[in-house]
């Protein structure tokens, strides 16, 4: 199954056991979305339960708050996390705050879905990983899936959240396990064990990582994309890597990340956002004030570079496995 | 070839310190003039409800036309409306006065504009959803909401529901369907509309009323409200409150070239009707054709309320700085309380003795309330939510980086 199978599958599942849930967003409905998360829900469950909107990010926001706090369980596409700004106060003051303004009175249990990320050569608005604006904000869940298994139980998961759950779905994967190569062939997910998808019901709780590899001499933080780009660079360099897939930055499995890292005594952390105040500063932070007396080396980020995501030039821009495998080998010299 | 140098209109205000109130391009319509369509009218047939008045009360008290014709409505009825204005008005003086001996940090008063809210209430049927300005505690008074429970929410004390975590008057009952109050203006309006949504996909039969001030329909929250409401036709009330100021911009600047704030409903399909806010059975007449039109599942409507506010825009804000001190005593439609007396005593059914009466009794009430309040504690005294509350309901579930905190903190 593809990871938009997957995504599909959770929807189709939600809608089925629950009569809460709703989905809605741009050409989510008759036509399935752009990237066909969403094809055939309508004609299967009916257009009050999925159904097209006005190309207002604020607009489908805002009225999910309000339908979450009827009762409902909205899960809204946003088409492009580029496209998600407009809805940002919406998201920040109003879906974030409201348990906590309103001390548990009015609640706000919605799935906000955005695909993220580069690759596609989608340009500064089709490209950017905003995951970081979303972390920086108490009351958010912020989870980004790294494959279909986990796109459908942590999908499963996050609307059945009590709160409200950003769901970032890093679109270069959407259809393989793209791990940063951009001139070998794609890859599929059929033949990727974690392609295989279960049927029907399941969850994956959120808050909790997965090793993806086990390694002795160091330990790479990375969610998304960056978890096949990392497996691939520490398996080309020779690197014997622990290759940690977060799945949810907030709230974030720290336990997993400092076991890791006091075994393994060195760090680097990936993600294709862009470096300054993106969230590998805060894992960055957070290791070195868990395991400071375990390090051997300063801790490396490798990210995007501090610019717009470029059009022609994508691949100088994305963090792929060279600069990865650099990085590595640099944090294991240091003596 | 000519060439204009081109320019901006900067819209203002006709007059300001020190000149003499001038309300002379007000046109106030005479009371009863306006029709009152069946509520399956196309908007199209409605249009002059937007940019006229419908006004019920004339200059003599007497209910005439036909937005008057609510066989319904006893004298007790009208007679717990004003009591429900006074009640508003002497809990906003009693409170403005505990804000000035500093027992809240902040107040917002209603002076002027009492009857929208009082008013629109009592259209409203238990589980219908509110979702107000800072500015409509008259939903609550109207609903037999506790005032002592408002006062504790304004000092932030131990008896506050919401413990201490919001501004004083951004009050939330659910119960009593007011949604919890945001300070970034206009973003309530867009949730209405999608409770209201949630309503309809559930098949249940309950509606919602979006409130907004004339300067927040700037927003784009407002445009996204006017284009959900319409799109989906949505069982919403759409209220936007005229009341001439926002804090020191005149009702121009966000109108700029649109006849009215109603007429905004014209390009959306959405029946629009302008009503005299300071004109209590005006505005219970408007909130009911509007709320039957919404429960008969015909969809949204806007209502332009023209009121004034009389006081400042908080307790922070000093109105003399830009508007005529006076200009409030001019105000062409009145004050809400004295108009909805009159027409009690124009019925025989209300004398000035037992209004004064009314008012002692009402200052009675909310003064007993006030000192079981106080009994609980102010912003500086008494019994405070603990600060540990702080670090709950940021989730359903504490979160351990957030219980980490909480640790820190000494909690």
């Amino acid at each position: 199954m593809t990871m938009i199978e997957a995504i599909r599958d959770a929807l189709d599942v939600a809608l089925a056991q629950d009569p809460e849930v709703t989905v809605f967003g741009q050409d989510v409905g008759f036509f399935g979305g752009v990237f066909r998360c969403t094809a055939g829900l309508q004609k299967k469950h009916g257009e009050t339960r999925c159904f097209d909107t006005p190309i207002s990010e604020l607009g489908i926001v805002g009225a999910a708050i309000g339908m979450a706090s009827y009762g409902l369980k909205p899960v809204v596409e946003i088409q492009f996390a580029d496209y998600m700004y407009p809805a940002y106060d919406q998201i920040v003051s109003e879906a974030a705050r409201l348990r906590f303004r309103s001390a548990g009175e009015f609640t706000c249990p919605m799935v906000i879905r955005m695909p993220t990320g580069g690759g596609i050569f989608g340009a500064q608005t089709h490209s950017q990983s905003p995951e970081a604006l979303f972390t920086h904000v108490a009351g958010l869940k912020t989870v980004v899936p790294s494959n279909p298994h986990d796109a459908k139980g942590l999908l499963l998961a996050a609307i059945a959240d009590p709160d409200p759950v950003i769901f970032l779905e890093p679109k270069r994967i959407y259809n393989g396990p793209f791990d940063g190569h951009h001139n070998r062939p794609v890859t599929a997910w059929r033949s990727h064990p974690l392609g295989e998808v279960p049927e029907g019901p399941y969850t994956l709780p959120l808050g909790q990582a997965v090793i993806r590899r086990e390694g002795a001499a160091l330990t790479v933080l990375a969610y998304g994309t960056m978890v096949h780009v990392a497996l691939a660079a520490v398996q080309e360099g020779g690197i014997d890597a622990e290759v940690i897939d977060l799945r949810t930055l907030l709230p974030l499995d720290l336990e997993t990340i400092t076991t890791s890292v006091r075994k393994t005594r060195r760090c680097v952390v990936l993600h294709e956002a862009t470096l300054t105040s993106g969230f590998g500063a805060e894992l960055a932070a957070l290791v070195q004030a868990e395991c400071f007396w375990h390090l051997e080396a300063p801790v490396e980020r490798v990210t995007g570079w501090d610019t717009p995501y470029p059009h022609t030039n994508e691949w100088d821009y994305f963090p792929g496995p060279a600069r990865v495998a650099a990085a590595c080998h640099r944090v294991l010299e240091v003596k | 070839m000519t060439h204009t140098a081109l320019s901006l209109r900067f819209a203002a205000p006709d007059v300001r310190p020190g000149a003499a109130p001038d309300f002379s391009q007000f046109q106030v319509p005479v009371a009863g003039e306006m029709p009152r369509p069946a509520i399956d009218a196309t908007p199209e047939t409605l249009r002059d409800l937007a940019f006229g008045m419908i006004r019920v009360l004339d200059d003599t008290g007497q209910a005439v036309g036909p937005w008057a014709d609510m066989p319904d409505l006893t004298d007790d009825m009208r007679r717990e409306g004003l009591r429900h204005m006074l009640k508003l008005r002497a809990y906003d003086a009693r409170m403005l006065l505990a804000q000035r001996q500093q027992k809240p940090s902040f107040y917002m008063q209603h002076l002027g504009e009492e009857a929208v809210s009082c008013a629109f209430q009592r259209a409203l049927r238990p589980g219908d959803m509110n979702f107000p300005t800072y500015r409509q505690a008259g939903l609550l008074i109207a609903s037999g909401y506790p005032v002592k429970t408002m006062m504790c929410q304004v000092y932030g004390n131990d008896g506050d529901p919401v413990r201490g975590r919001q501004l004083p008057v951004f009050y939330s009952s659910k119960e009593h369907g007011f949604f919890s109050i945001s300070g970034n203006l206009g973003t309530q309006y867009i949730q209405a509309v999608g409770w209201a949504m949630g309503s309809a996909i559930a098949g249940d039969d309950k509606i919602a009323a979006a409130w907004i001030g004339d300067g927040s329909t700037a927003e784009s929250d407002f445009h996204a409200a006017m284009v959900f409401a319409s799109t989906y036709r949505a069982p919403v009330v759409l209220n936007i409150v005229n009341n001439q100021w926002a804090i020191s911009t005149f009702q121009g600047l966000a109108r700029g070239g649109a006849g009215s704030f109603a007429a905004r409903g014209h390009g959306f399909g959405i029946p629009a009707l302008r009503v005299d806010g300071n004109d209590y059975l005006a505005v219970l007449a408007v909130a009911r054709w509007a709320t039957e039109r919404a429960r008969a599942n015909l969809g949204p409507t806007l209502i332009e309320h023209v009121t004034y506010r009389a006081a400042g825009h908080s307790t922070s804000d000093d109105p003399s700085a830009y508007r005529p001190s006076d200009e409030d005593a001019c105000w062409p439609l009145g004050d809400p309380v004295l108009r909805l007396k009159q027409h009690l005593i124009a019925r025989g059914a209300w004398s000035a003795e037992r209004h004064i009466q009314a008012e002692a009794e009402v200052m009675a009430e909310i003064a007993a309330a006030q000192r079981k309040a106080e009994a609980i504690g102010t912003l500086h005294s008494g019994r405070r939510p603990s600060p540990a509350e702080m670090f709950d309901d940021v989730y359903a579930e504490m979160p351990p980086h957030l219980r980490r905190q909480r640790q820190q903190a000494g909690f």
